[in-house]
């Protein structure tokens, strides 16, 4: 019973295989196995966001995940944002805006926006609120991370 | 969490065996998102999660008018409203599913997985009894169907017997002059659990209403169809005093519960208050449709 399995996934670019007990989540593997400690567990049942990664493309918590079920497919965390020699707009523009303050919230927030922002590039800040509702945080009061992502997305309009 | 085992099933036939070998401690694995934590907070003993997001049938997402919609279990939220076709056919749906948790839990989390999971308060069954959804059930036996407000039977309680599966709910196409709306009452915008919801479907005849159907969450052991409201408003021309009447039946009908969300007292207002708009904006979405 509860045998482990082989699964096999492209994690920020890298195509990675791993033997995993079906009881692990995404989260659990990816910080302990593949030491990607980017993504943080805050509640561990969805409600914080701090776990969020981009899974086939979509916006999802990873503690939601099981690993078994990410065999086959392309995961992008914090860690995979931002290119070798420049900060993505986002991640630069939370550290201007100083939208943290004890941070463990952040890296889900960042691959939040960026998910936001790919596919809308000029969110109002209505649209920054509802789509970040799933996030939360416990320091800043939230307004500045909203700066922080209306930054991002006037940086990426301007191609800097 | 214990361990457990995990399958991707391929087909039907697969993961029904699966779920009549593994008995009460298999369960079906949509979206995760009431599943995952249930049973890592010991509140589900389970020892195999059969997936059923490989199933072809489970990701159907197809609409034409004159067939209406087949939307399959494993069908996530954010696939519904990413549909335009379906967004506008059936904005009353679309309502609960771009409600449901928040972005992160809309890229998981499926209707069929909410429908079995038959929470009281679960924001998709309201709008899927007005649009009179059908339940089509796969099982040892092969297939049944049922309509989705004879679905649940109690809180966390389905009409699924052992090795049965959701495959996909079936709904008809929207008549002509006719829509829904669904909305809840939450103290918060985002991430919260109705305190109370409320969705209507009207069909219009110029200035009065052909027919409608209401369904109300959390003020039941299961989301609660309400035929009287229907019954009454079938002829009668748009009045407020015709819709204030239809609230009071609506609040007449819930028989909600008093828990840390609200009291029964709320509830029982919210019912009244919910229904009331939900015709309003059922009545305009009808009118430009
Ligand atoms: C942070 C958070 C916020 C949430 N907010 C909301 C909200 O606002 N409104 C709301 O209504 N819900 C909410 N939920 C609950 C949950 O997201 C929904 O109920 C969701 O639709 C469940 O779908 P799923 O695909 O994730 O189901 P799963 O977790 O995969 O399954 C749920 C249950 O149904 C069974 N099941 C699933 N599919 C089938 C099938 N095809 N046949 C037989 N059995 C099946 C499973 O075995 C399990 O018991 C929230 C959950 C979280 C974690
Ligand atoms: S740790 Fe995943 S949502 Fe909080
Ligand atoms: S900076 Fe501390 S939780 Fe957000």
């Amino acid at each position: 019973m509860a045998t482990k399995q082989i699964i096999r996934m492209t994690v920020n670019g890298e195509d990675v295989e791993l033997l995993v007990e079906a009881r692990e989540s995404l989260l659990e593997v990816l910080r302990e196995k593949l030491e990607l400690t980017g993504a943080k567990e805050g509640c561990n049942n969805g409600n914080c966001g701090a776990c969020s990664v981009i899974f086939d493309g979509r916006l999802v918590n990873s503690c939601l995940v099981l690993a078994v079920e990410a065999d086959g497919k392309t995961i992008t965390t914090v860690e995979g944002i931002a290119r070798p020699d420049r900060l993505h707009p986002a991640q630069r523009a939370f550290l201007e805006e100083a939208a943290l303050q004890c941070g463990v919230c952040t890296p889900g927030f960042i691959v939040a926006s960026k998910a936001l922002l790919d596919q809308n590039p000029n969110p109002t800040e209505e649209e920054i609120r509802r789509f970040l509702a799933g996030n939360l945080c416990r320091c800043t009061g939230y307004h500045k991370i909203v700066l922080a992502v209306q930054k991002a997305a006037a940086m990426m309009q301007e191609g800097v | 969490m214990k361990p457990i085992d995990y399958v991707r099933a391929r087909t039907l036939d697969e993961a029904v065996l699966l779920l009549r070998q593994g008995g009460e401690r298999a369960r079906v694995l949509a979206g995760g998102t009431d599943l995952i934590v249930q049973v890592r907070e010991n509140r589900r003993d389970v020892d195999l999660f059969v997936d059923i997001k490989n199933i072809p049938e489970t990701n159907r997402l197809e609409y034409d008018p004159e067939h209406g919609l087949t939307l399959g279990a494993a069908v996530p939220c954010y696939r519904i409203y990413g549909n335009p076709a379906v967004a506008k056919a059936y904005p009353g749906l679309i309502d609960a599913v771009a409600m449901i948790g928040s972005v992160q839990i809309q890229g998981r989390a499926t209707v069929g997985g909410n429908l079995c999971n038959a929470s009281p308060a679960a924001d998709s069954i309201p709008p899927m009894i007005v649009y009179r959804g059908v339940c089509h059930i796969y099982g040892p036996q092969g297939s049944r169907v049922v309509p989705v407000e004879e679905f649940c039977t109690g809180p966390g309680q389905t009409v699924l017997g052992p090795g049965e599966l959701l495959v996909w709910i079936h709904f008809p196409p929207p008549e002509r002059h006719a829509q829904a709306h669904y909305l809840r009452f939450t103290p918060r915008n985002e991430m919260d659990i109705a305190v109370a919801g409320s969705a209507a479907y009207v069909r219009l005849n110029g200035e009065r209403i052909a027919s409608a159907r209401v369904a109300l969450s959390a003020v039941a052991p299961t989301p609660l169809f309400v035929p009287e409201v229907g019954e009454y408003l079938a002829g009668k021309e748009i009045t407020d005093e015709v819709i204030r009447q239809a609230g009071e039946l609506a609040k007449a009908a819930a028989r909600p519960i008093t828990d840390m969300r609200g009291t029964a007292e709320q509830r029982k207002h919210l019912s009244a208050v919910l229904t009331r708009r939900a015709l309003r904006g059922a009545i305009q979405r009808a009118q430009e449709a």
